[in-house]
């Protein structure tokens, strides 16, 4: 895999005014354009074959996702079997990419997942908020990689991004980073949550994208599902340009996932329609692209039967989760 | 000399008034045969979106008390009095009747949802029971709503045979979608407008104007809806097979009259499921 040097992107030695003025030379974004392009891509119709491929893309795309305070062993294990076999009435259904819990959850995922290629992905750093001391994230993301995270979704610093200190924020993603080595000598996949919801602005987002890229993570993230703004689509255009414009930049390739919120299929089509408009079909993958999600597979699944049955779908007819 | 000011009659989903997913309009001719207006024609995609915000609704609006759901429906009894020279006008022009028979309509319309409001908290009362049992249990029956009701309203009536359509739906819990009749769909969007201000939170009642051929048998097959009144249709067998292939609760064409100012509990009832509980007495 190619490695950049972050001083030759960022022009000289990484400081807080270095990288304060490289992120604030990048160009603003243009709100309006930026929503009426998202609308007008949100309009694309896809019917029969495309949107049964559609589908099937976007359930393996998914991260399927319980993050609650009353989350439990049997919670967790029934959302793995629910992932082992999404839809027990159609064995043709695909499996979603992941499971993502809490760092604690990770040992029980892991055993009911079982010998399944599913990962399982889990957020550390004291999500969702983020406000722990740095030794307290790193031990948070050592103990979800330990315990065999292969997936860690880790929440930057808003506070500390915010208020302009950006050498703060990419440091401690360089250290959760390197917390997610295992002993083999392999990493655990990093996603860097921006939280987008809290960063107030689009130029904002911008700028805590390409921090965020100059760590080098595998993927950027847009939120955690428990602020009141979460990934829109505009916001998910704006972070798939910047991935887009890193690869051209730099030859590696970061994938995105948005989260929280996106709870229908039609709305997940939308994405895939934007993905595939914005940063071209090599993101148009399970490597590339994830979206974070609990409600939606059911959704997704009700659309499914009625692509194969030709009749509307009930709830009464997909798991309760 | 002021210009006429034209309405735009659309479709009432979840309290809201959007037109047709598909864009289209079919005419609608007034007794005479002359032009009246041009109505949404619902599509099933309409049908679709009716049923999703259709089964939201239910459960709240089934755990509302019955004593509440009875002052709403009495509420729309209200609203419809109020509206009453505007329906009167709307049935003189749509179907040619008189004024005074135009009027008795609209009688038997709001007396048709008091007599429903009445029924509320009654039905468990007449038809709920208390089961003698062979062992030491409390066995009681009670009703329960189905769920979400697809309707034809008879095409052969401008208003009582929609109120007579919906009411007995509602009034237990049910949510509906009614379609209402083809080419005498104007008093169903005034209705809407009458529902809308009545209190009935946003999709319990759902009206589609349109073709009735065409939306049966996507709500006749739909997964997601619990019973089916077939009263409008014409091709009802066709939809009880489908509707038999899901278990649907159905109410068969002609079961009964919707002209009158007072309903039917059984009608009400064919769409309410018996729950029985068994519990234990003390020793």
């Amino acid at each position: 895999m190619p490695t950049i040097d972050p001083e030759a992107v960022v022009g000289s030695r990484i400081t807080n005014q270095s990288l304060s003025r490289w992120l604030h030379s990048l160009p603003g974004v243009d709100k309006v354009g930026l929503e009426a392009r998202t609308a007008s891509l949100g309009t694309r119709s896809i019917k029969t074959a495309s949107k049964a491929w559609a589908l099937d893309m976007a359930i393996q795309m998914m991260d399927l996702t319980t993050l609650e305070g009353a989350d439990t062993k049997e919670r967790v294990r029934s959302l793995c079997l629910k992932a082992i076999t999404p839809d027990p009435t159609d064995l043709t259904t695909p499996q979603p990419a992941a499971i993502c819990v809490y760092g604690d959850m990770v040992k029980h995922a892991k055993e009911a997942l079982g010998k399944n290629k599913i990962h399982v992905a889990a957020v550390a750093t004291a999500f969702p908020s983020g406000r722990a001391s740095l030794p307290v994230k790193i031990a948070d993301t050592k103990d979800a990689v330990n315990a065999g995270a292969d997936e860690i979704d880790m929440v930057i610093d808003r506070g500390a991004f915010l208020s302009g200190n950006y050498l703060e924020v990419y440091k401690q993603i360089l250290a959760v980073k390197a917390a997610c080595l295992r002993k083999d000598g392999t990493r655990a996949h990093l996603k860097v949550i921006l939280e987008t919801g809290e960063l107030e602005t689009y130029d904002n987002i911008r700028r805590a994208s390409y921090l965020a890229m100059l760590a080098g993570p595998d993927f950027i993230k847009t939120s955690t599902g428990k602020v009141s703004v979460n990934a829109t689509l505009p916001i998910t255009l704006l972070m798939l340009q910047a991935v887009k414009d890193w690869f051209d930049q730099t030859k590696i390739q970061i994938g995105v996932k948005p989260a929280g919120g996106i709870r229908t299929a039609k709305d997940a089509i939308k994405y895939l329609v934007v993905v595939k408009e914005t940063a071209g079909e090599e993101w148009l993958t399970p490597k590339y692209f994830r979206f974070g999600a609990s409600s939606l597979l059911n959704d997704v699944l009700m659309q499914r039967q009625k692509l194969t049955t030709g009749h509307y779908s009930g709830r009464d007819y997909v798991s309760v989760d | 000399m002021r210009l006429e000011v034209k309405k735009t009659y659309k479709l009432f989903i979840g309290g809201k008034f959007p037109r047709s997913e598909s864009g289209r309009v079919y005419i609608v001719n007034n007794h005479k045969g002359v032009f009246l207006a041009n109505v949404a024609k619902a599509s099933r995609k309409d049908v679709r979106d009716s049923v999703v915000v259709a089964r939201s609704a239910q459960s709240g609006w089934a755990g509302a008390t019955p004593y509440n759901r009875g002052q709403i429906l009495y509420r729309i009894a209200e609203m419809l009095e109020g509206r009453r020279e505007q329906f009167v006008a709307e049935i003189r022009e749509l179907t040619g009747q008189n004024e005074k028979q135009a009027n008795q309509e609209v009688d038997s319309a709001i007396d048709s949802w008091v007599w429903h409001a009445g029924w509320t908290d009654k039905i468990d009362a007449v038809a709920g029971n208390m089961n003698p049992v062979a062992g030491p249990f409390f066995n009681i029956s009670t009703n329960q709503p189905t769920g979400v009701v697809a309707a034809f309203a008879p095409q052969d009536s401008s208003l009582v045979g929609l109120v007579n359509t919906i009411a007995p739906a509602i009034v237990s819990g049910n949510s509906i979608i009614a379609i209402s009749s083809e080419t005498l769909p104007i008093c169903a969007v005034t209705l809407a407008e009458v529902l809308e201000t009545s209190d009935l939170p946003g999709g319990v009642v759902n009206i589609l104007t349109g073709n009735a051929s065409e939306l049966g048998s996507w709500l006749a097959s739909h997964l997601d809806v619990n019973a089916i009144d077939l009263e409008g249709t014409s091709n009802a067998a066709e939809l009880e097979m489908l509707a038999a292939e899901n278990l649907k609760r159905v109410i068969r064409k002609g079961s009964y009259s919707r002209t009158g100012a007072t309903g039917s509990l059984q009608h009400i009832l064919d769409l309410m499921e018996t729950k029985t509980v068994w519990h234990p007495k003390g020793h």
